[in-house]
């Protein structure tokens, strides 16, 4: 063998590129699959509703193609290792989405002018836009947030934005931020933003740093009481604050949906923080509680509590008297839809969606349903349910709290989501004012979920890159050392050429020679460097003498090691790859700076 | 449009959205069996109980085959696996390290793993409250063989083949 052949970076670079590239690969194939599907769905609407398929009509599914393939060639370049699934997934939701709305364009307009219907008009043309838009934010934000330990640097910038958004539409009068009855929105004239979407990200941003540093406490602080360890009450706080939070935003944004997904959110993290099923049980009761609590007095007071009980008496019995044609509209056509369309369907096309009013934000997935039939609808629970699973096989893989508990909580949210609407026009449970993520039509929605998915995929990255690949974020003090190593291996010469002041470096091998229990091959020392073995202890040897620098390197980062970042670490990097002076802390037993425990 | 085609439109369109369902599953089949492939030989413990019984496992396992994975068997991160390459790994605290572990009895730079001829060196970075090779306190470099747990802490850790 020679040297150069076991020169570390060259056998271990191309068995990792491979596995980055095969990544890519199937993502590139699943995206083309899914656009293929996207395709096939504007066939058959042509086919229904034109009675004829337009040569043209696979533009739509062309165009966001080349917006997915743009995403795609960032993940290649920013995020090579991310997870293969997560973006094709999204991309056929979100297709079939811009897809339905076209439908609904299409059946609007007159039978004569469908034909050539313009491809970005409509609806289905806005969203198109918006999706644009979206990916475009989303490939952003995958580009410059090379880590996602950067974000809790601003958690709390974040938290704190994230409140006021949430609670900015509740506090705006009505005609700035109430759309049918929910005030969800901040209308600047014809445009209208969804703060509480963005907000969601953010909340859980702040969740996962304000967790990562009280878990232990949550955690281990319990009294034991039925078999299930209860946390203190004082540990409480911070949930009572937020379960208020939530139940202001059901009172005075009138929106269940919003506050049961803040709340779940909160909740499973700390779950996921403390692994406590006491959580869990904790948070069932608090919201099952506030919400009885809030139909009890909207049944005896009213006042701001009308709108939800409201809607829980439509949830209760839509059919009774002539609710179902004033206040139980909605829900009674979105049912009927849902019955229409069977186990299969009417066929894309084939069904009146229309007859659902709002179908298509709220009641999307009762419109699609009457015309792709359960069979469809669960198709698309599955992907929502993949897109989960990923997201939280991120959270496993991850190596770092903050990172598991981020990808974790929005994991968990996007699935939340999708349960509460869905369970809201299946009437599972209360109808409430949620979009159906990357379905909907509307910017917000797509553009915080888009965003959602970036922070996923980078997470993901993280999790899935070997150490010390160069595309991985995982920039550990190591990775200064394997470049260092060739050049001394390549040339067996000793370390001196590289690192300054040799005359030190036999010295500094000596006495921690004798603690290194000599591994079977390795020659005594790097005294005499031109061993024959091509491991070259040499190199080696600094690898493992450095100590001296790696504690220097947490003297430095030391007393504000709950607050260093990645820049801390960077700093750290050049500290210990840069200069690595021969140190005279050469002993690794030597007592070195006592840190905190 | 002719009767059938709209059907086979419609079947059409439904089966097409399967296969793609389908071909989802089949690729995140294919990533947890490949991860799987690579830890058939020890089942994943779980806890200090189960680590804690590594202590007959060096002597089954083969001398000389060498460690892929890096899994956390107790402590908060417990589950957690990292493959090995031809990095060192620290772990520690700090936001920086390998493996940032949380754990109120780990220092911010605590241990450090470093590969060298294949085999794979502990060495504590002058924490305080020590990081032990199954019960032995790690005073210099130790060899660490295959499925004896390190502990840091409350965590504890494991080389898999």
């Amino acid at each position: 063998m020679t040297v150069a052949a076991v020169s570390p970076p060259a056998v271990a670079s191309p068995a990792v590129g491979k596995r980055a590239r095969r990544a890519r690969r199937t993502e590139l194939i699943l995206l083309l699959l899914g656009m293929l599907v996207v395709a096939g769905y504007l066939a058959a609407v042509e086919a229904n509703l034109l009675d004829q398929v337009t040569p043209d009509f696979w533009v739509p599914a062309g165009i966001l193609a080349v917006v997915y393939l743009a995403m795609h060639m960032v993940v290649r370049l920013r995020a090579a290792y991310a997870d293969p699934v997560i973006l094709p997934a999204v991309a056929t939701l979100n297709g079939l989405g811009v897809t339905f709305l076209r439908r609904l364009d299409l059946g609007k307009a007159k039978a004569g002018d469908r034909a050539d219907y313009p491809i970005l008009s409509g609806e289905g043309g806005k969203q198109l836009l918006w999706t644009a838009i979206a990916v475009g934010l989303a490939a952003a934000l995958l580009w410059f947030l090379r880590d996602h330990r950067t974000i809790s640097r601003y958690a709390w910038t974040l938290g704190f934005v994230g409140i006021i958004l949430m609670m900015l539409p509740a506090v705006l009068p009505a005609r700035f931020s109430e759309v049918n009855e929910a005030k969800l929105w901040i209308k600047f004239g014809s445009f209208s933003i969804q703060p509480g979407e963005f907000a969601k990200l953010m909340l859980a941003s702040f969740f996962a740093y304000y967790l990562v540093r009280k878990r232990e406490v949550l955690a281990l602080a319990s009294r034991r009481v039925l078999g299930i360890d209860f946390p203190r009450g004082r540990d409480l706080g911070p949930v009572l604050v937020v379960w208020l939070l939530s139940l202001l935003v059901l009172i005075f944004e009138k929106d269940l949906g919003t506050a049961l997904l803040y709340f779940g959110m909160f909740i499973v993290m700390v779950y996921i923080a403390t692994e406590r099923v006491s959580w869990l049980i904790i948070g069932l009761v608090l919201f099952f509680g506030g919400a009885v609590l809030a139909y009890v007095l909207g049944g005896a007071i009213g006042g701001p509590f009308a709108n939800f009980y409201d809607r829980a008496n439509i949830w209760l019995d839509p059919f009774s008297g002539d609710r179902a044609y004033n206040e139980g509209y909605q829900l009674v056509q979105s049912l009927l839809g849902l019955g229409t369309g069977g186990l299969f369907g009417t066929g894309p096309g084939a069904g009146s969606p229309s007859q659902v009013p709002e179908v298509r934000n709220d009641f999307i997935f009762a419109g699609m349903g009457e015309e792709i039939g359960l069979f469809g609808l669960t198709a698309l629970l599955v992907l929502y349910l993949l897109i989960v699973v990923r997201g939280i096989r991120a959270a496993l893989g991850v190596r770092d709290s903050f990172g598991k508990l981020l990808a974790g909580g929005l994991a968990f949210t996007l699935g939340l989501q999708v349960f509460v609407i869905v369970g809201g026009v299946s009437r599972l449970i209360p109808l409430t004012g949620q979009t159906t993520p990357f379905l909907s039509a509307g910017g917000s929605s797509l553009m915080a979920n888009w965003l959602l998915i970036a922070i996923l995929l980078r997470i993901s990255d993280n999790a899935r890159a070997p150490l010390g690949a160069p595309g991985g974020m995982i920039r550990p003090p190591v990775a200064a050392a394997p470049p260092a190593r060739p050049p001394v291996g390549t040339a067996a010469v000793p370390a001196g050429s590289v690192r300054p002041a040799p005359p030190n470096r036999p010295a500094a091998a000596a006495p921690a020679g004798p603690s290194v229990p000599p591994a079977p091959d390795v020659p005594a020392g790097p005294t005499q460097p031109v061993g024959p073995q091509p491991l070259n202890p040499t190199a080696e040897q600094p690898t493992v003498r450095t100590p001296g620098n790696d504690v220097a390197a947490a003297d430095v980062s030391d007393d504000d090691d709950h607050d260093s970042g990645p820049d801390d670490s960077a700093l750290d990097d050049e500290a210990l790859g840069g200069e690595a002076p021969p140190t005279e802390k050469i002993d690794v037993n030597a007592p070195a700076p006592k840190e905190n425990s | 449009m002719p009767e059938f085609v709209l059907a086979a439109a419609r079947f059409g369109f439904l089966v097409l959205l399967w296969i793609f369902v389908f071909t989802v599953v089949g690729v995140i089949r294919r990533d947890l069996f490949a991860g799987a492939r690579a830890s058939r030989l020890v089942a994943a413990p779980r806890g200090v109980g189960a680590a804690a019984a590594g202590q007959s496992r060096p002597a089954k396992v083969k001398k000389g085959r060498a460690a892929h994975q890096l899994v956390v068997t107790a402590g908060a991160l417990a589950g957690t696996r990292l493959t090995l390459g031809e990095a060192q790994i620290t772990i520690g605290r700090a936001e920086d390290s390998t493996l940032v572990i949380t754990d109120d009895y780990a220092s911010a730079r605590h241990a450090r793993l470093v590969p060298r001829n294949g085999q794979w060196y502990i060495e504590d970075l002058g924490s305080t409250n020590g990081t032990y090779l199954d019960r032995t306190k790690v005073s210099g470099p130790t060899p660490v063989p295959l499925g004896v747990p390190i502990r840091i802490g409350r965590t504890a850790l494991e080389l898999r083949p």
